[in-house]
Protein backbone atom coordinates (compact mmCIF):
# COMPACT_ATOMS: atom_id res chain seq x y z
CA UNK A 1 0.00 0.00 0.00
CA UNK A 2 1.16 3.38 -0.95
CA UNK A 3 1.26 6.04 2.05
CA UNK A 4 1.47 9.03 -0.31
CA UNK A 5 -1.23 9.61 -2.55
CA UNK A 6 0.87 11.64 -5.41
CA UNK A 7 -2.26 13.08 -7.19
CA UNK A 8 -3.34 14.69 -4.18
CA UNK A 9 0.18 16.13 -3.85
CA UNK A 10 0.38 17.51 -7.18
CA UNK A 11 -2.78 19.07 -6.74
CA UNK A 12 -1.47 20.42 -3.85
CA UNK A 13 1.56 21.91 -5.26
CA UNK A 14 0.03 25.66 -6.77
CA UNK A 15 -0.86 27.15 -3.16
CA UNK A 16 2.78 25.35 -2.24
CA UNK A 17 4.31 27.48 -5.01
CA UNK A 18 2.55 30.52 -4.43
CA UNK A 19 3.67 30.94 -1.00
CA UNK A 20 7.37 30.21 -1.74
CA UNK A 21 6.84 33.27 -4.40
CA UNK A 22 5.01 35.36 -1.69
CA UNK A 23 7.81 35.23 0.58
CA UNK A 24 10.44 35.52 -1.83
CA UNK A 25 8.39 39.34 -2.48
CA UNK A 26 8.48 39.55 1.93
CA UNK A 27 12.39 39.11 1.46
CA UNK A 28 12.89 41.43 -1.11
CA UNK A 29 10.56 44.25 -0.23
CA UNK A 30 12.81 43.94 3.48
CA UNK A 31 16.21 44.51 1.17
CA UNK A 32 14.85 47.10 -0.76
CA UNK A 33 13.31 49.00 2.57
CA UNK A 34 16.58 49.50 3.69
CA UNK A 35 18.56 50.20 0.54
CA UNK A 36 15.63 53.16 -0.28
CA UNK A 37 16.52 54.82 3.41
CA UNK A 38 19.97 55.04 2.85
CA UNK A 39 19.51 55.93 -1.04
CA UNK A 40 17.26 58.63 0.57
CA UNK A 41 19.34 59.72 3.20
CA UNK A 42 22.55 60.47 1.03
CA UNK A 43 20.37 62.07 -1.98
CA UNK A 44 19.37 64.77 1.17
CA UNK A 45 22.92 64.90 2.18
CA UNK A 46 24.85 64.92 -1.13
CA UNK A 47 22.19 67.79 -2.44
CA UNK A 48 22.38 69.69 0.63
CA UNK A 49 26.11 69.65 0.88
CA UNK A 50 28.06 69.41 -2.06
CA UNK A 51 28.10 72.44 -2.55
CA UNK A 52 30.02 73.48 0.18
CA UNK A 53 32.21 70.53 -0.05
CA UNK A 54 35.91 71.71 -1.80
CA UNK A 55 39.56 71.99 -1.11
CA UNK A 56 38.76 75.34 0.93
CA UNK A 57 36.46 73.33 3.35
CA UNK A 58 38.82 70.89 4.25
CA UNK A 59 41.73 73.23 4.47
CA UNK A 60 39.94 75.92 6.63
CA UNK A 61 39.68 75.64 10.42
CA UNK A 62 35.79 76.40 11.59
CA UNK A 63 34.61 79.94 11.65
CA UNK A 64 31.49 81.97 12.66
CA UNK A 65 31.15 82.77 9.03
CA UNK A 66 29.63 79.97 7.19
CA UNK A 67 31.57 80.69 4.13
CA UNK A 68 34.53 80.53 5.54
CA UNK A 69 34.46 77.46 7.88
CA UNK A 70 36.30 74.39 7.43
CA UNK A 71 36.17 70.61 8.48
CA UNK A 72 40.48 71.19 9.23
CA UNK A 73 40.65 70.81 12.72
CA UNK A 74 37.83 68.16 13.05
CA UNK A 75 39.46 65.75 10.33
CA UNK A 76 43.31 65.93 11.60
CA UNK A 77 41.47 65.87 14.88
CA UNK A 78 40.05 62.51 13.42
CA UNK A 79 43.28 60.89 12.37
CA UNK A 80 45.19 62.07 15.61
CA UNK A 81 42.45 59.69 17.42
CA UNK A 82 43.14 56.94 15.23
CA UNK A 83 46.43 56.98 15.81
CA UNK A 84 45.76 56.27 19.66
CA UNK A 85 42.63 53.92 18.85
CA UNK A 86 44.33 51.98 16.39
CA UNK A 87 47.09 50.72 18.51
CA UNK A 88 45.97 50.39 21.90
CA UNK A 89 42.11 48.81 20.41
CA UNK A 90 44.49 46.25 18.43
CA UNK A 91 47.18 44.75 20.59
CA UNK A 92 44.77 44.75 23.62
CA UNK A 93 42.15 42.99 21.42
CA UNK A 94 43.83 40.71 19.88
CA UNK A 95 46.22 39.86 22.49
CA UNK A 96 43.04 38.82 24.75
CA UNK A 97 41.61 36.90 21.69
CA UNK A 98 44.49 34.97 22.09
CA UNK A 99 44.78 34.40 25.57
CA UNK A 100 41.33 33.20 25.25
CA UNK A 101 41.27 30.91 22.36
CA UNK A 102 44.84 29.72 22.51
CA UNK A 103 46.07 29.65 25.93
CA UNK A 104 43.34 29.80 28.33
CA UNK A 105 41.29 26.76 29.80
CA UNK A 106 37.73 26.41 28.98
CA UNK A 107 36.56 26.64 32.63
CA UNK A 108 33.91 28.79 34.66
CA UNK A 109 36.35 31.90 35.02
CA UNK A 110 36.93 31.94 31.13
CA UNK A 111 33.25 30.99 30.53
CA UNK A 112 32.14 34.32 32.78
CA UNK A 113 34.60 36.68 30.85
CA UNK A 114 33.56 35.62 27.51
CA UNK A 115 30.01 36.47 28.69
CA UNK A 116 31.39 39.80 30.10
CA UNK A 117 33.06 40.58 26.71
CA UNK A 118 30.09 39.67 24.41
CA UNK A 119 28.37 41.74 27.26
CA UNK A 120 30.60 45.18 26.77
CA UNK A 121 29.97 44.76 23.46
CA UNK A 122 26.32 45.83 24.02
CA UNK A 123 26.91 48.66 26.04
CA UNK A 124 25.27 52.41 25.22
CA UNK A 125 28.55 54.52 24.24
CA UNK A 126 27.38 56.72 26.75
CA UNK A 127 28.44 54.88 29.29
CA UNK A 128 32.23 54.24 27.88
CA UNK A 129 31.98 58.29 27.85
CA UNK A 130 31.07 58.32 31.20
CA UNK A 131 33.78 55.97 32.14
CA UNK A 132 36.67 57.94 30.46
CA UNK A 133 35.69 60.97 31.96
CA UNK A 134 35.49 59.70 35.30
CA UNK A 135 39.59 57.56 34.55
CA UNK A 136 41.44 59.15 32.03
CA UNK A 137 39.61 62.79 32.05
CA UNK A 138 39.69 63.50 35.94
CA UNK A 139 41.65 60.68 37.90
CA UNK A 140 44.61 60.84 35.89
CA UNK A 141 43.82 64.09 34.75
CA UNK A 142 44.19 63.48 30.68
CA UNK A 143 41.77 66.36 30.65
CA UNK A 144 39.52 66.38 27.45
CA UNK A 145 43.15 65.46 25.59
CA UNK A 146 43.20 62.80 22.04
CA UNK A 147 44.99 60.17 24.63
CA UNK A 148 41.96 60.15 26.74
CA UNK A 149 38.94 60.34 24.27
CA UNK A 150 41.60 57.95 22.21
CA UNK A 151 41.80 54.97 25.32
CA UNK A 152 37.79 56.02 25.57
CA UNK A 153 37.09 54.91 22.23
CA UNK A 154 39.31 52.25 22.53
CA UNK A 155 37.51 50.59 25.39
CA UNK A 156 34.26 51.04 23.57
CA UNK A 157 35.83 49.14 19.97
CA UNK A 158 37.68 46.25 22.43
CA UNK A 159 34.82 44.07 22.81
CA UNK A 160 34.26 44.34 18.86
CA UNK A 161 37.49 44.01 18.33
CA UNK A 162 38.01 40.59 20.94
CA UNK A 163 35.01 38.92 19.14
CA UNK A 164 36.26 39.51 15.41
CA UNK A 165 39.69 38.21 16.21
CA UNK A 166 38.40 34.92 19.00
CA UNK A 167 35.94 34.07 15.73
CA UNK A 168 39.10 34.46 13.10
CA UNK A 169 41.42 32.53 15.30
CA UNK A 170 38.59 29.77 15.84
CA UNK A 171 38.42 29.59 12.25
CA UNK A 172 41.31 28.45 11.74
CA UNK A 173 41.54 24.16 11.50
CA UNK A 174 42.65 22.53 14.00
CA UNK A 175 44.75 20.26 12.24
CA UNK A 176 47.12 22.77 11.45
CA UNK A 177 47.39 23.64 15.09
CA UNK A 178 48.07 19.58 15.40
CA UNK A 179 50.07 19.76 12.31
CA UNK A 180 52.52 22.22 14.15
CA UNK A 181 52.19 20.71 17.43
CA UNK A 182 53.19 17.31 16.33
CA UNK A 183 56.45 18.75 15.22
CA UNK A 184 57.49 20.18 18.64
CA UNK A 185 56.63 23.39 17.83
CA UNK A 186 55.69 25.42 21.33
CA UNK A 187 52.68 26.88 21.39
CA UNK A 188 53.64 30.21 20.61
CA UNK A 189 55.53 29.11 17.71
CA UNK A 190 52.29 27.72 16.25
CA UNK A 191 50.26 30.48 16.99
CA UNK A 192 53.36 32.97 15.43
CA UNK A 193 54.01 30.60 12.27
CA UNK A 194 51.00 29.33 11.62
CA UNK A 195 47.41 30.34 13.71
CA UNK A 196 47.79 33.95 13.03
CA UNK A 197 49.20 34.03 9.25
CA UNK A 198 46.00 32.46 8.66
CA UNK A 199 43.76 34.46 10.92
CA UNK A 200 44.76 38.10 10.20
CA UNK A 201 42.69 38.84 7.26
CA UNK A 202 39.88 38.19 9.38
CA UNK A 203 41.51 39.78 12.37
CA UNK A 204 41.90 43.05 10.01
CA UNK A 205 39.12 43.32 8.72
CA UNK A 206 36.96 43.16 12.60
CA UNK A 207 39.62 46.02 13.33
CA UNK A 208 38.99 48.24 10.47
CA UNK A 209 35.49 48.02 10.79
CA UNK A 210 35.44 48.63 14.79
CA UNK A 211 38.02 51.76 13.93
CA UNK A 212 34.99 52.90 11.48
CA UNK A 213 32.99 52.35 14.50
CA UNK A 214 35.41 54.72 16.49
CA UNK A 215 35.36 57.34 13.86
CA UNK A 216 31.56 57.88 13.92
CA UNK A 217 30.80 57.53 17.53
CA UNK A 218 30.44 61.02 18.90
CA UNK A 219 28.39 60.31 22.06
CA UNK A 220 31.40 59.22 24.58
CA UNK A 221 32.87 62.38 23.70
CA UNK A 222 30.29 64.78 24.18
CA UNK A 223 30.57 63.12 28.03
CA UNK A 224 34.30 63.74 27.70
CA UNK A 225 33.50 67.47 26.89
CA UNK A 226 35.49 67.52 23.52
CA UNK A 227 35.01 71.47 22.48
CA UNK A 228 32.54 72.03 19.91
CA UNK A 229 34.63 74.49 18.76
CA UNK A 230 38.35 74.33 18.35
CA UNK A 231 40.15 77.01 16.24
CA UNK A 232 43.74 75.38 16.47
CA UNK A 233 45.04 71.84 15.76
CA UNK A 234 46.60 69.39 18.26
CA UNK A 235 50.40 68.85 18.32
CA UNK A 236 50.78 65.91 20.64
CA UNK A 237 48.12 63.59 22.40
CA UNK A 238 47.92 65.96 25.03
CA UNK A 239 46.37 68.47 23.92
CA UNK A 240 42.50 69.61 23.05
CA UNK A 241 41.09 68.01 19.97
CA UNK A 242 37.90 67.68 17.81
CA UNK A 243 36.23 65.14 15.45
CA UNK A 244 34.10 65.00 12.38
CA UNK A 245 30.55 64.12 14.30
CA UNK A 246 31.75 66.47 16.77
CA UNK A 247 31.80 69.49 14.36
CA UNK A 248 29.19 68.17 12.63
CA UNK A 249 26.87 67.94 15.68
CA UNK A 250 28.16 71.53 16.27
CA UNK A 251 26.58 72.83 13.15
CA UNK A 252 23.41 70.97 12.73
CA UNK A 253 22.76 72.64 16.18
CA UNK A 254 22.83 76.19 15.00
CA UNK A 255 20.45 78.24 13.49
CA UNK A 256 21.16 79.54 10.17
CA UNK A 257 20.26 77.28 7.37
CA UNK A 258 24.05 77.74 5.91
CA UNK A 259 25.25 75.84 8.76
CA UNK A 260 23.05 72.62 7.92
CA UNK A 261 24.93 72.50 4.58
CA UNK A 262 27.96 72.91 6.34
CA UNK A 263 27.12 69.74 8.56
CA UNK A 264 25.81 67.85 5.21
CA UNK A 265 29.29 68.53 3.64
CA UNK A 266 30.75 67.62 7.29
CA UNK A 267 28.73 64.27 6.85
CA UNK A 268 30.05 63.70 3.52
CA UNK A 269 33.71 64.05 4.54
CA UNK A 270 33.06 61.46 7.16
CA UNK A 271 31.00 58.84 5.13
CA UNK A 272 34.39 59.31 2.31
CA UNK A 273 36.24 58.37 5.37
CA UNK A 274 34.15 55.27 6.30
CA UNK A 275 33.58 53.97 2.81
CA UNK A 276 37.49 54.45 2.44
CA UNK A 277 38.32 52.14 5.78
CA UNK A 278 35.80 49.95 4.92
CA UNK A 279 37.27 49.07 1.47
CA UNK A 280 40.42 48.64 2.93
CA UNK A 281 38.68 46.29 5.20
CA UNK A 282 36.89 44.63 1.95
CA UNK A 283 40.62 44.71 -0.10
CA UNK A 284 42.34 42.98 3.32
CA UNK A 285 39.40 40.28 3.27
CA UNK A 286 39.89 39.20 -0.45
CA UNK A 287 42.86 39.41 -0.97
CA UNK A 288 44.20 37.96 1.96
CA UNK A 289 41.57 35.03 2.62
CA UNK A 290 42.69 31.76 2.83
CA UNK A 291 40.46 28.54 1.82
CA UNK A 292 40.78 25.43 3.61
CA UNK B 1 70.83 18.32 14.33
CA UNK B 2 73.44 18.30 11.19
CA UNK B 3 74.83 15.19 12.46
CA UNK B 4 71.41 12.88 11.86
CA UNK B 5 71.32 14.49 8.61
CA UNK B 6 74.29 12.20 7.64
CA UNK B 7 72.01 9.59 8.61
CA UNK B 8 68.88 9.90 5.98
CA UNK B 9 71.73 9.15 2.59
CA UNK B 10 70.70 5.69 3.84
CA UNK B 11 67.29 5.86 2.54
CA UNK B 12 69.30 6.83 -0.79
CA UNK B 13 70.52 3.80 -0.96
CA UNK B 14 67.74 1.59 0.50
CA UNK B 15 68.17 -2.21 0.25
CA UNK B 16 71.38 -2.77 1.40
CA UNK B 17 70.52 -3.95 4.84
CA UNK B 18 68.51 -6.31 4.51
CA UNK B 19 70.81 -9.50 5.73
CA UNK B 20 71.34 -8.14 8.88
CA UNK B 21 69.77 -10.77 11.49
CA UNK B 22 70.77 -9.20 15.00
CA UNK B 23 67.80 -8.19 17.07
CA UNK B 24 66.04 -5.28 17.10
CA UNK B 25 66.03 -2.54 19.99
CA UNK B 26 62.17 -1.82 21.28
CA UNK B 27 61.89 1.90 20.72
CA UNK B 28 58.49 1.88 22.78
CA UNK B 29 57.53 0.04 25.71
CA UNK B 30 54.05 0.11 26.81
CA UNK B 31 53.13 -0.78 30.20
CA UNK B 32 50.00 -1.22 31.94
CA UNK B 33 48.74 1.92 30.14
CA UNK B 34 44.81 3.46 30.85
CA UNK B 35 43.33 6.26 29.53
CA UNK B 36 40.40 7.91 30.55
CA UNK B 37 38.53 10.60 28.76
CA UNK B 38 36.45 11.71 31.45
CA UNK B 39 35.02 9.10 33.09
CA UNK B 40 35.42 6.86 30.36
CA UNK B 41 38.10 4.14 30.30
CA UNK B 42 39.45 4.74 26.33
CA UNK B 43 42.52 2.39 26.90
CA UNK B 44 42.79 -0.46 29.55
CA UNK B 45 46.37 -2.22 30.28
CA UNK B 46 47.51 -1.89 27.60
CA UNK B 47 51.07 -3.57 27.43
CA UNK B 48 53.12 -3.60 24.19
CA UNK B 49 56.37 -3.27 22.68
CA UNK B 50 57.02 -1.66 19.41
CA UNK B 51 60.35 -2.52 17.67
CA UNK B 52 62.39 0.07 15.95
CA UNK B 53 62.73 -0.42 11.25
CA UNK B 54 59.32 -2.14 11.39
CA UNK B 55 56.18 -1.22 10.93
CA UNK B 56 53.53 -2.08 13.52
CA UNK B 57 49.68 -1.55 12.80
CA UNK B 58 47.17 -1.06 14.95
CA UNK B 59 43.93 -2.76 13.29
CA UNK B 60 40.76 -2.39 15.51
CA UNK B 61 37.23 -1.65 14.67
CA UNK B 62 35.96 2.28 15.24
CA UNK B 63 35.96 3.43 18.91
CA UNK B 64 38.20 0.63 20.08
CA UNK B 65 41.10 2.85 21.13
CA UNK B 66 43.68 3.12 18.44
CA UNK B 67 43.80 6.66 17.74
CA UNK B 68 43.55 6.81 20.86
CA UNK B 69 47.33 4.74 21.44
CA UNK B 70 49.10 6.41 18.83
CA UNK B 71 47.86 9.91 19.96
CA UNK B 72 49.44 8.63 23.61
CA UNK B 73 52.58 7.91 22.11
CA UNK B 74 53.57 11.34 21.37
CA UNK B 75 51.22 12.80 23.87
CA UNK B 76 49.20 14.65 21.34
CA UNK B 77 46.01 13.27 23.10
CA UNK B 78 46.33 15.94 25.80
CA UNK B 79 45.69 18.54 23.40
CA UNK B 80 41.81 16.62 24.15
CA UNK B 81 40.23 18.05 27.64
CA UNK B 82 40.05 16.26 30.31
CA UNK B 83 42.03 13.41 29.60
CA UNK B 84 44.02 11.38 32.54
CA UNK B 85 46.57 8.65 32.28
CA UNK B 86 48.25 5.95 34.33
CA UNK B 87 50.82 3.30 33.68
CA UNK B 88 54.01 3.78 31.72
CA UNK B 89 54.98 4.39 28.10
CA UNK B 90 58.84 4.34 28.04
CA UNK B 91 60.71 5.65 24.52
CA UNK B 92 63.75 4.42 23.91
CA UNK B 93 64.05 3.61 28.34
CA UNK B 94 62.48 6.90 29.23
CA UNK B 95 59.24 7.28 30.62
CA UNK B 96 57.15 9.91 28.38
CA UNK B 97 55.07 10.96 31.20
CA UNK B 98 57.86 11.95 33.43
CA UNK B 99 57.73 15.54 34.48
CA UNK B 100 60.92 16.40 33.00
CA UNK B 101 60.57 15.22 29.40
CA UNK B 102 59.39 18.23 27.44
CA UNK B 103 56.10 17.33 24.93
CA UNK B 104 58.32 19.50 22.33
CA UNK B 105 61.58 17.39 22.78
CA UNK B 106 59.85 13.91 22.28
CA UNK B 107 58.13 15.46 20.02
CA UNK B 108 61.20 16.11 17.62
CA UNK B 109 61.93 12.23 17.75
CA UNK B 110 58.25 11.14 16.63
CA UNK B 111 57.12 12.79 13.60
CA UNK B 112 53.34 12.47 13.19
CA UNK B 113 51.12 11.85 10.25
CA UNK B 114 47.87 12.59 10.13
CA UNK B 115 44.06 11.38 8.91
CA UNK B 116 43.49 13.83 6.51
CA UNK B 117 45.90 15.95 4.97
CA UNK B 118 46.71 19.00 6.70
CA UNK B 119 49.32 20.62 5.00
CA UNK B 120 49.76 23.97 5.70
CA UNK B 121 48.65 27.09 3.85
CA UNK B 122 52.01 28.30 2.50
CA UNK B 123 54.62 27.22 0.17
CA UNK B 124 55.50 23.59 -0.74
CA UNK B 125 58.72 24.77 0.16
CA UNK B 126 58.32 26.55 3.22
CA UNK B 127 55.63 23.15 4.52
CA UNK B 128 58.91 21.26 4.40
CA UNK B 129 60.78 23.67 5.61
CA UNK B 130 58.74 24.41 9.01
CA UNK B 131 59.96 21.82 11.47
CA UNK B 132 63.51 22.40 11.18
CA UNK B 133 62.66 26.14 11.33
CA UNK B 134 61.13 26.06 14.29
CA UNK B 135 64.26 23.96 15.47
CA UNK B 136 66.21 26.79 15.18
CA UNK B 137 67.48 26.19 11.68
CA UNK B 138 68.23 29.24 10.05
CA UNK B 139 70.90 28.89 7.01
CA UNK B 140 69.28 29.01 4.06
CA UNK B 141 71.93 25.94 2.41
CA UNK B 142 70.78 23.94 5.15
CA UNK B 143 67.00 24.22 4.84
CA UNK B 144 67.19 23.72 0.91
CA UNK B 145 68.99 20.24 1.29
CA UNK B 146 66.57 19.03 4.06
CA UNK B 147 63.56 20.33 1.41
CA UNK B 148 65.14 18.26 -1.00
CA UNK B 149 66.04 15.28 0.99
CA UNK B 150 62.88 14.81 2.59
CA UNK B 151 60.62 15.49 -0.62
CA UNK B 152 62.99 12.88 -1.97
CA UNK B 153 62.16 10.70 0.95
CA UNK B 154 58.62 10.92 0.80
CA UNK B 155 58.90 10.16 -2.94
CA UNK B 156 57.10 13.66 -3.85
CA UNK B 157 60.32 15.14 -5.06
CA UNK B 158 59.98 14.69 -8.98
CA UNK B 159 56.52 15.59 -9.16
CA UNK B 160 57.22 19.81 -6.87
CA UNK B 161 60.62 20.32 -7.49
CA UNK B 162 59.68 22.68 -10.08
CA UNK B 163 56.99 24.47 -8.12
CA UNK B 164 58.47 24.65 -4.86
CA UNK B 165 57.40 28.24 -4.29
CA UNK B 166 53.59 27.09 -5.48
CA UNK B 167 50.85 26.76 -2.46
CA UNK B 168 50.70 23.28 -0.95
CA UNK B 169 46.90 23.66 -1.65
CA UNK B 170 47.30 23.30 -5.12
CA UNK B 171 48.07 19.74 -4.79
CA UNK B 172 46.14 16.60 -5.10
CA UNK B 173 44.95 14.98 -1.99
CA UNK B 174 47.65 12.34 -2.42
CA UNK B 175 50.11 14.57 -2.98
CA UNK B 176 49.51 16.88 0.19
CA UNK B 177 49.78 13.29 2.28
CA UNK B 178 52.80 12.44 0.86
CA UNK B 179 54.24 16.33 1.42
CA UNK B 180 52.96 16.06 4.68
CA UNK B 181 55.08 13.02 5.09
CA UNK B 182 58.04 14.86 3.65
CA UNK B 183 57.53 17.71 6.51
CA UNK B 184 57.33 15.10 9.07
CA UNK B 185 60.64 13.54 7.54
CA UNK B 186 61.96 17.06 7.62
CA UNK B 187 62.56 16.86 11.77
CA UNK B 188 64.40 13.74 11.19
CA UNK B 189 62.00 11.46 13.44
CA UNK B 190 63.25 8.19 14.65
CA UNK B 191 59.36 7.18 14.77
CA UNK B 192 56.92 7.80 12.34
CA UNK B 193 53.59 7.48 13.74
CA UNK B 194 50.70 7.11 10.96
CA UNK B 195 47.11 7.97 12.10
CA UNK B 196 44.81 6.35 9.07
CA UNK B 197 47.01 8.12 6.82
CA UNK B 198 45.55 6.62 3.68
CA UNK B 199 41.64 7.11 4.80
CA UNK B 200 41.09 10.02 2.80
CA UNK B 201 42.91 9.41 -0.38
CA UNK B 202 42.53 7.57 -3.87
CA UNK B 203 43.05 3.69 -4.60
CA UNK B 204 46.44 5.15 -6.33
CA UNK B 205 47.24 7.62 -3.41
CA UNK B 206 46.84 4.72 -1.20
CA UNK B 207 49.25 2.77 -3.07
CA UNK B 208 51.66 5.21 -3.76
CA UNK B 209 51.96 5.87 0.39
CA UNK B 210 52.06 2.09 1.02
CA UNK B 211 54.89 1.54 -0.95
CA UNK B 212 56.57 4.84 0.64
CA UNK B 213 55.79 3.55 4.30
CA UNK B 214 57.38 -0.17 3.05
CA UNK B 215 60.66 2.36 1.70
CA UNK B 216 60.73 4.48 4.69
CA UNK B 217 60.82 1.35 7.27
CA UNK B 218 64.82 0.91 6.57
CA UNK B 219 65.35 4.17 8.10
CA UNK B 220 62.59 5.11 10.48
CA UNK B 221 60.42 2.98 12.64
CA UNK B 222 56.92 3.40 11.59
CA UNK B 223 52.93 2.78 13.79
CA UNK B 224 50.11 2.57 11.61
CA UNK B 225 46.54 3.01 13.14
CA UNK B 226 44.53 1.95 9.86
CA UNK B 227 40.84 0.16 9.83
CA UNK B 228 41.61 -1.14 6.34
CA UNK B 229 42.65 -4.91 7.09
CA UNK B 230 44.51 -5.76 3.80
CA UNK B 231 46.35 -2.60 4.16
CA UNK B 232 47.97 -3.68 7.52
CA UNK B 233 48.08 -7.27 6.28
CA UNK B 234 50.40 -5.93 2.91
CA UNK B 235 52.65 -3.21 4.39
CA UNK B 236 53.06 -4.60 8.37
CA UNK B 237 55.66 -6.44 10.21
CA UNK B 238 53.77 -7.07 13.15
CA UNK B 239 49.79 -6.14 13.87
CA UNK B 240 47.96 -4.90 16.93
CA UNK B 241 44.44 -5.86 17.14
CA UNK B 242 42.66 -3.49 19.88
CA UNK B 243 39.06 -4.12 21.16
CA UNK B 244 37.39 -1.97 23.11
CA UNK B 245 40.04 -0.39 24.43
CA UNK B 246 42.42 -3.59 25.15
CA UNK B 247 44.59 -5.08 22.83
CA UNK B 248 43.36 -8.52 22.48
CA UNK B 249 46.51 -9.66 20.31
CA UNK B 250 49.64 -8.61 19.13
CA UNK B 251 52.17 -10.58 17.29
CA UNK B 252 53.71 -11.14 13.38
CA UNK B 253 51.23 -10.11 10.65
CA UNK B 254 51.31 -13.34 9.19
CA UNK B 255 50.92 -14.71 12.12
CA UNK B 256 47.81 -12.84 13.22
CA UNK B 257 46.35 -12.94 9.59
CA UNK B 258 46.75 -16.47 9.11
CA UNK B 259 46.78 -18.21 12.52
CA UNK B 260 45.21 -16.12 14.65
CA UNK B 261 44.81 -17.18 18.75
CA UNK B 262 42.50 -15.35 19.74
CA UNK B 263 38.40 -16.08 18.48
CA UNK B 264 37.71 -12.47 18.55
CA UNK B 265 40.69 -11.58 16.28
CA UNK B 266 39.56 -14.08 13.96
CA UNK B 267 36.44 -13.16 13.84
CA UNK B 268 37.59 -9.01 13.15
CA UNK B 269 39.98 -10.56 10.19
CA UNK B 270 37.71 -12.63 8.55
CA UNK B 271 34.53 -9.90 8.93
CA UNK B 272 32.31 -11.40 11.28
CA UNK B 273 31.84 -8.03 13.36
CA UNK B 274 33.33 -4.66 13.37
Amino acid sequence: MRLIDHAKVVNNMKPRILKNIFFKGVFFAATMFGLLVLGILLYRILTQGIGYLDLQFLQSLPSRKPEMAGVKTALIGTIWLMVVVAPVSLLLGVGTAIYLEEYARKNQFTNFIQINISNLAGVPSIVFGLLGLTVFVRALALGTSVLAAGLTMSLLVLPIIIVASQEAIRSVPNDLRQASFGMGATKWQTILRVVMPAAIPGILTGGILALSRAIGETAPLVVLGLPLFLAFLPKSVFDMFTVLPMQIYNWTGRPQEEFHALAAAGIIVLLILLIFMNSIAVFIRNKFQKRY
Amino acid sequence: MTATIEKQKVLEKQGDNKSSKQPKDIVYKTSELNLWYGEIQALKNIDLDIYEKEVTAIIGPSGCGKSTYIKTLNRMIELVPGVKTSGEIAYRGRNIFDKSYGVEELRTKVGMVFQKPNPFPKSIYENVAYGPKIHGIRAKKILDEIVEKSLRGAAIWDEVKDRLNQNAYGLSGGQQQRLCIARCLAIEPDVILMDEPTSALDPISTLKVEELVQELKEEFSIIIVTHNMQQAARISDKTAFFLNGEVVEFAETDKIFSTPSDKRTEDYITGRFG
